[in-house]
């Protein structure tokens, strides 16, 4: 066993870290742009080089790199501070349904402005009715001569208000069993009858939207996949957004809780010579360590030609809980100083306390805990499902609460 | 980036596998903790002829001079069948101490017989409740008299010669001295796992040599232990994967209230919190090696992390196990007290949980302080 980069692999991370350091904008004139621009002139910058989407071929924009070449682009790029979760969603989770569902001339047109950033995309999926049992959606689609015309309500919809498409399942069928029903796709999202609200999110924030359709016409030609095969396009979607949500529990390590413990102290002694603290402590790393060498697992593995599988739901199941878990009592140890926010008083300059914010949502987006749980138990361990009272009924007879 | 055990040693995990199940089934388990028997002597015969216990010992004392990745899966799958065997006070503690802290005549005596199985090493460490303190330990050497009383032993019964830590004017020490002689009164203790034979050993002016002939530092001593402590890890996730899969099968066809009881989220969720833990274990327990084998600095907070990991991922599994089984879970006849003994023992050999837990936050505080970056490429 070895962390060493292979010859080649390490050739490749000289190239990347060498037009990083040359083209990486770390000007102020940069950071004084709005995130969203910093975004999309960073994207558009490497995209024009060859170093955006870098593992899509190169018909669509990228350059046809290996999984592993993917890994240690993003190690070098993540070394500096730019922005790209804006289209995170677009570039990991779209792309592959689109290279998988959609026509040659919708794929030539749409994969090149999505590796650029000149288009952003959204992915319309929850509903009020339909979170962790998706395919419980209620939006429906009907046809319309040579088209179709969609009405209803997506929610928890993350950009809708910044993104230029959005992929978007409804249900074409209500009098079959729910999953036979769903027909997938894609919506201009400045079409008329498309309205987006903002959602305020317990942190004051708002990253996500409700999403209304009212009379929204779609061609048919928008369809990706066959009517009622909407399923099976969605699962490709979301085979990928566990893999697109996964690191992002970074600021929180046991590194920061170490800080916290050495600063603060306990009956006049630093609190890092506390056992308890000493325990709390150890166990947060051995989940970190844990995730990061079950990460550097599956590497090998992809390096082999393996596929990732639901195995990598544990990301988001410990990762998320451990963050809560780590910030609710890094606050304990600072005492009633512990609930101030506030930027400049804060202790860590308050990331503890937006941590501790951010983690229900965490803990919620991309599948729930629960669901995590779920699909562990049953594609890793290969537990029966619970029964469904709504298993092989029509969807219009199902009922509802 | 190459984060797996080469093909000859998965090859290699399929034959001990292989081997355990034809030869270790749990009715050899059983067998012993019936007291019909001490321990599987006819079982240690066979995994000695398949060279495990020579696995790293060097080619010049007899060994196979293979190393610790090998030794990793040999031990996960000791762990994984619960054999009765002395296989960790003999191989992870006794031949590890002897080769590296015994003169060369110390080591050319002993090496070739631990490595053929003929002779058994066990390591006498506590003297009493509490966490282990070197310096204050009461066993005393005085020439090559050694006076003193450890409890627990493990396998003190079967074993032919035992490392007992001590002090003398010099220090801290570690004592090689022969099972077989006057000094030497072995008295067994039952404990929570009968399955591994454990004893009080009282030493009455023992005749014993001092091993390489000097004093230890306590470090040299606890970076004996963090080898240590990643194989017993190994073994330890032998263990909960054993509990895990049977929890699992019983799971899908034990029927309650018309439906497997692995179909209710109660016991989905929980069987998927034991897969996490030991998955994470895992994971842990390759870091732990891969500093092992490559002799990296990082092996005291891999160590520790492998441990901590495999500590908890081990007794939860096994608890967790019997409470899935539920009242047939509770029963002598049910292999699932197997786990749950095991678990436990393993996890109070050698510092229990709090002590680990200690020991990562040190390592990780030299660490911190030694490299603010990332220490690898990938």
């Amino acid at each position: 066993m070895d962390f060493n980069d292979t010859p080649e692999q390490a050739c490749f991370r000289k190239e990347a870290s060498i037009w990083l350091a040359e083209n990486a904008p770390m000007d102020e004139a940069f950071r004084a742009l709005p995130p969203l621009e910093q975004a999309k002139l960073w994207q558009k910058r490497k995209y024009d080089a060859g170093w955006a989407c870098i593992g899509w071929a190169p018909e669509f924009g990228g350059r046809g790199a290996s999984p592993i070449e993917e890994v240690i682009w993003r190690q070098e790029e993540s070394k500096y501070e730019l922005p790209a979760a804006f289209f995170l969603i677009g570039q990991g989770m779209i792309a592959p349904t689109l290279m998988a569902w959609a026509s040659d001339e919708d794929k030539a047109r749409f994969l090149p402005p999505l590796a650029s950033g000149d288009e952003v995309w959204c992915q319309l999926f929850s509903e009020p009715a339909g979170g962790s049992d998706l395919a419980a959606l209620r939006t429906r689609a009907e046809r319309d001569g040579d088209g179709w015309v969609i009405n209803g309500q997506k929610i928890w919809t993350s950009g809708a208000h910044f993104s230029d498409f959005g992929v978007i399942v409804v249900r074409t069928d209500p009098t079959v069993p729910k999953h036979k029903g769903l027909s997938y796709f894609y919506v201009d999202m400045k079409a008329p009858g498309v309205e987006i609200k903002p959602i305020k999110q317990l942190t004051g924030e708002s990253d996500f939207n409700e999403v209304y359709f009212t009379n929204v016409r779609v061609a048919d030609s928008q369809r990706l996949g066959e009517v009622g095969q909407g399923w099976q396009v969605s699962l490709t979607t979301l085979m990928n957004e566990r893999a697109a949500i996964g690191g992002e529990f970074g600021q929180l390590d046991a590194f920061l809780a170490m800080s916290v413990a050495q600063e603060v102290e306990i009956d006049g002694r630093p609190a890092i010579e506390d056992s308890a603290v000493r325990a709390r402590i150890a166990n947060w790393y051995v989940q970190e360590s844990g995730l990061k060498y079950a990460g550097y697992r599956s590497l090998t593995a992809l390096s082999r030609g393996a596929l990732p599988g639901p195995e990598n739901s544990i990301g988001k199941l410990v990762g998320a809980p451990k963050m809560q878990a780590m910030a609710s009592y890094l606050m304990d140890l600072l005492g009633e100083s512990g609930s101030i926010a506030d930027e400049a008083v804060a202790t860590k300059a308050g990331i503890i306390q937006r941590a501790y914010m951010g983690a229900p949502g965490l803990r919620i987006a991309g599948g729930t805990d629960e669901i995590m749980a779920n699909i562990i138990a049953e594609r890793v361990l290969g537990l029966p499902q619970e029964p469904r009272l709504d298993k092989g009924i029509p969807f219009n007879e199902v009922p509802t609460g | 980036m190459n984060f797996e055990f080469s093909d000859e040693q998965q090859l290699l995990r399929e034959q001990a596998r292989g081997f355990l199940t034809e030869h270790c089934p749990t009715s050899v388990v059983r067998a012993v903790l019936d007291g019909s028997q001490d321990w599987d002597a006819k079982l240690w015969q066979k995994v000695a002829e398949m060279g495990w216990t020579a696995t790293v010992i060097p080619e010049a004392y007899g060994g196979l001079g293979l190393s610790y990745y090998e030794l990793a899966i040999i031990a996960e799958e000791m762990g994984r069948s619960a054999a009765p065997l002395p296989f960790s006070s003999s191989v992870y503690l006794a031949s590890e101490a002897i080769q590296r802290f015994g003169t060369e005549s110390q080591k050319s005596t002993w090496l070739p017989k631990l490595a053929s199985g003929e002779c058994i090493a066990t390591v006498a460490m506590a003297e009493r409740a509490g966490r282990l303190a070197l310096e204050q330990l009461e066993t005393r050497r005085d020439g090559s008299s050694l006076t003193g009383n450890k409890v627990p032993v493990a396998d003190a019964v079967i074993a032919n010669v035992a490392i007992v830590l001590a002090r003398s004017e010099a220090g801290l020490e570690a004592c090689l001295v022969p099972m077989a002689q006057k000094g030497v009164s072995i008295e067994p203790v039952l404990t929570l796992d009968n399955s591994r034979g454990h004893s009080a050993m009282a030493l009455n002016g023992a005749e014993a040599q001092v091993l390489g002939d000097r004093a230890l530092q306590e470090d040299e001593w606890l970076r004996l232990l963090d080898g240590a402590a990643v194989l017993f890890a190994w073994e330890q996730l032998g263990v909960a994967e054993s509990a895990l899969t049977q929890a699992r099968d019983y799971a899908l066809h034990r029927f309650a209230f018309g439906r497997a009881i692995g179909s209710y989220q109660a016991i989905k969720h929980k069987l998927a919190s034991v897969y996490v833990k030991n998955t994470l274990a895992r994971s842990n327990a390759y870091y732990g090696v891969w500093a092992l084998a490559e002799s990296s600095d990082e092996l005291p907070l891999a160590a520790a992390t492998a441990r901590v990991a495999a500590i908890q991922a081990s007794t939860f599994a096994a608890e967790e196990n019997i409470q899935t089984h539920g009242g047939m879970g509770f029963t002598w006849e049910f292999d699932c007290h197997f786990y749950y003994r095991r678990a436990k023992l393993l996890s109070l050999a050698i510092g229990s949980e709090a002590v680990w837990q200690d020991r990562l936050v040190s390592a990780l505080a030299d660490q911190s302080v030694a490299a603010a970056g990332e220490p690898h490429g990938l």
